[in-house]
């Protein structure tokens, strides 16, 4: 069913509702086109709101490679052996009543003249306006032995849920009692600061229970704790004590894969399990058209659009971007830079004027057993003078120390984040 | 170039919602209410584990989030949040979830 504009001038307000929902999911004739690459936290939640925002008006099209979604968050607890890969698996058929346009596929160039994304399956798509969020790739180079698919496969960063988290839990389940799980954080800017400290507690919390002799060592390049200091650091000094070491600047040189050795800047460490992050760039398909225009690495992008300052017409969510001063690079702030990107991009497609004062907020929780979490919130505006998003003074801040109730929110955070942009 | 049946569905959008009274800012309520949906749930419909907020009285909600912010009421995580938004973006997000169906 087609809903040609005459009927949908007419259809007045109930009946735009209904095609909200799903009854008139089809666009209507000379419908404005948008693109959407990478249906992760930041994608799928543009590619929703479009939808849902404009009334159905526009024709939103998601390419994503992967048949369904996998979450990083929460996959520190699959690591860990407290969920399984199941758990935090979700398919995309939500975005269908939506009327979102799905194809598995993968962009591999654009065209930001003629405004076309070509697709590895041969496809050639056309849009008014282009949203990539294309999440990161990793920087190999840096680390010479790891440049290639036979390392990579023994020694694992797990910082892209899906296989790799599976293959790092069969790894701890596999490794001896009395043996060290090496984990390396890479220089900050990377995906979830608090990420690789979580992942540090929970696996001190099996090996207290299952292999208590063994060890965690946290192998920092960063001088500190990049999240959640104190909250992490309590735990080790705690509940965890003699089963977790942090090193800080300890700057990864270089793998020795055959023996598992971390060669740092003045000394070798050997473990048994040896997880490495590398650093971290925006997906090619940004870099490629000269997006990465922070360090080479990171999009910038203005926070009223999220549009490229490199490229008109092209927006750019999620970690891919070069954040603004104390955002971290989280999925619940790439779910926030949807929602702004969304309704900018629908005003631009209607001739109005975008929202000159965005409010945009995080709360990202961490795990420091199977139950007990901890939080980090802050809400950022939009700084007229300085063009960027920025705390608003006040807000935001800690939790005081970890607790079972916090551990009920972040199983709701995640039901409804999912929910918020597949459901 | 410009599309008006993406503004005309954007005016009807804006009439029927929550905020009509708010013309001038009309999308204002909507907008600071996604910022709730990551745990509240899309338009406040929450999947559980964390309160709904569609449908209930705005009154209720402004008076709960302003004793959040004023640290009248214990919470978690919500008087850190609450201190973010100035009483307008409140109300107007409150208005919101309350002509949301639950």
């Amino acid at each position: 069913m087609r809903c040609s504009r005459r009927e949908f001038l007419k259809a007045g307000a109930g009946a735009l509702a209904a095609a909200a929902l799903g009854a008139c999911a089809t666009i209507p004739r000379g419908a404005p086109k948008v693109v959407v690459v990478g249906g992760g936290y930041g994608g799928a939640t543009a590619a929703k709101y479009l939808r849902m925002w404009s009334g159905a008006t526009i024709d939103v099209t998601l390419v994503e490679r992967d048949a369904e979604f996998v979450s990083c968050p929460l996959s520190n607890l699959v690591v860990a052996g407290n969920r399984q890969l199941a758990d935090i698996t979700l398919a995309y058929d939500g975005l269908e009543k939506w009327g979102v346009r799905r194809m598995r596929d993968e962009a591999v160039a654009v065209d930001p003249v003629a405004r076309t994304v070509r697709l590895a399956g041969g496809a050639t798509l056309n849009y008014d306006r282009l949203i990539l969020s294309p999440g990161i790739d990793f920087i190999w180079q840096d680390i010479a032995s790891l440049d290639n698919a036979g390392a990579q496969a023994r020694v694992l960063h797990a910082w892209r849920a899906g296989p790799q988290t599976v293959a790092l839990r069969r790894q701890l389940e596999a490794m001896r009692d009395g043996g060290v799980f090496a984990i390396h954080v890479p220089k900050a800017p990377y995906r979830c600061p608090p990420g690789p400290y979580e992942r540090a507690c929970l696996v001190a919390n099996y090996f207290v229970k299952h292999k208590p002799r063994s060890k965690v060592l946290v192998l920092d390049a960063n001088e500190d704790v990049q999240s959640k200091k104190a909250l992490f650091m309590a735990a080790w000094d705690g509940r965890y004590k003699g089963y977790i070491e942090y090193r800080p600047n300890s700057t990864l040189v270089d793998v020795d894969v055959a023996t598992l050795t971390a060669q740092l800047d003045f000394e070798s460490v050997k473990a048994d399990v040896l997880n490495v992050i590398p650093p971290q760039q925006a997906g090619a398909i940004a870099r490629q058209l000269g997006m990465a225009n922070a360090n080479a690495r990171f999009c910038l992008v203005d926070f009223l659009s999220y549009e490229s300052t490199a490229q008109r017409g092209i927006h750019v969510l999620g970690d891919a971007i070069q954040i603004a001063p104390a955002m971290p690079k989280s999925g619940h702030m790439a779910n926030q830079h949807a929602k702004v990107c969304a309704a900018a991009v629908i005003a631009l497609l209607a001739g109005e004027e975008i929202n000159a004062a965005p409010v945009i907020a995080n709360t990202c929780y961490s795990y420091i057993d199977d139950k007990e979490v901890v939080h980090v919130s802050s809400v950022h505006a939009y700084d007229r003078e300085k063009k960027t998003m920025a705390v608003v003074p006040g807000s935001g801040g800690l939790s005081p120390a970890p607790s079972a109730q916090e551990g009920i929110y972040a199983e709701g955070w995640a039901r409804n984040m999912w929910g918020d942009m597949l459901g | 170039m410009r599309y008006p049946l993406v503004r005309a569905a954007l005016a009807i959008t804006c009439l029927t919602g929550a905020s009509a009274a708010l013309a001038a800012d009309s999308n204002l309520g909507r907008d600071i209410a996604a910022n709730c949906a990551n745990c509240h749930g899309t338009d406040g419909r929450s999947r559980g584990m964390v309160p709904g907020l569609a449908g209930r009285e705005k009154a209720s909600i402004v008076l709960q989030v302003q004793e959040f912010r004023d640290g009248k009421r214990p919470s978690t995580i919500m008087q850190q949040l609450a201190k973010g938004y100035a009483d307008a973006q409140i109300e107007a997000a409150a208005a919101y979830f309350a002509a949301q169906k639950p």
